[in-house]
């Protein structure tokens, strides 16, 4: 069965790929993409990249997206609109730790409802 | 009067324009109480947007407003991209299926772009953001009763003007908190400039 999927967004290419290999190596069983810079891979965040990141992941166990700074909030949250998935939950925490503790709870099998409350209770 | 696509090219054409000429002096105003790089971020951005339009036959002002809403999101990195993208695109759904635009459409399609910005940053008036310029232009737009192009350029100049004088509560230049007052808001700025670029278009007819 597929694990709830989990997106990386940061202002920077290396950052969001950084934490990607953190999550793949030391939790290992995890759907994770990172969508991290502009287009181009400078300083910034993209709709495109952000929307194929949640494309590439998402499956009907839902999908966490985690942000850095306040610009990747917003182009996150025109991302999850736009895409009109159901089960998609921008998480409020910090990107590597959540993202960590979100990682380690999906590769468990947990549910996305249960993935949020964990977060929301240690954050 | 009406909005016609033309009109919206010749638009967003001249918005760029500005941006581009005066993409230093955006940088330097955002150097002083913000990241630095609003110039940088505009001018990516509207140079994309020009490059998208260019070239393409476009039956609706909807459609032009779309495509640079959409590549303002994709393109300009920064949280400007995000809110004028909004912007744009809350006017492209205002004015969705018009050939050509009257006035009360084309002042809800401002009126929602409003609405967007303020939602999407989680902002309202006074905070010495670009709302500072986009809701007071856009009252008096709701005040007037046909396109009129120096009330637009006049508001606009004005409200820009006065966000010298506001203490940040919102965004970067909130961290400031008194040494942000005496700065003029870089994003309000640039709305001024898209707004400026509004008015000569008006001007200049279909």
């Amino acid at each position: 069965m597929a694990t709830v999927g989990i997106v990386i967004i940061s202002h920077s290419e290396k950052v969001a790929g950084g934490v990607k290999d953190i999550l793949e190596q030391a939790v290992g069983q995890v759907t994770v993409e990172a969508a991290g810079g502009t287009e181009d891979g400078e300083i910034g965040t993209s709709l495109e990249k952000i929307q194929g990141a949640i494309e590439n992941v998402h499956s009907a166990q839902g999908t966490v997206v985690f942000y850095d700074l306040g610009s990747a909030k917003m182009n996150a949250e025109i991302a999850i609109e736009m895409l009109e998935l159901d089960n998609v939950h921008l998480a409020e925490a910090p990107v590597l730790e959540g993202a960590y503790l979100a990682a380690v709870e999906a590769s468990m099998g947990r549910s996305l409802d249960e993935i949020v409350s964990a977060l929301e209770k240690e954050y | 009067m009406t909005f016609t696509a033309e009109q919206a090219l010749n638009w967003i054409s001249k918005s760029n324009e500005k941006i581009q000429d005066n993409k230093d002096y955006l940088s330097e105003l955002d150097q002083a109480i913000g990241d630095g790089d609003h110039g940088i971020n505009m001018a990516r951005g509207f140079d994309e947007v020009v490059k998208k339009l260019d070239g393409n036959d476009y039956g609706q002002v909807a459609d032009v407003l779309k495509d640079a809403a959409m590549t303002l999101m994709s393109k300009v990195g920064g949280a400007s991209g995000p809110l004028f993208g909004t912007a744009f695109l809350k006017m492209s759904m205002a004015v969705k299926g018009e050939e050509t635009v009257a006035y009360d459409a084309f002042v809800k399609g401002f009126e929602d772009a409003v609405a967007g910005i303020k939602q999407r940053g989680k902002a309202e008036e006074g905070e010495k953001t670009m709302v500072d310029v986009w809701s007071p232009v856009v009252e008096r737009m709701k005040d007037a009763d046909d396109f009129d192009a120096s009330v637009i350029r006049d508001n606009a100049q004005s409200s820009m003007e006065a966000t010298k004088d506001i203490v940040a509560t919102k965004g970067r230049a909130a961290y400031l908190k008194e040494r942000s007052k005496g700065h003029l808001d870089p994003g309000s700025v640039s709305s001024y400039y898209i707004f400026e670029a509004l008015a000569e278009s008006l001007a200049e007819g279909a």
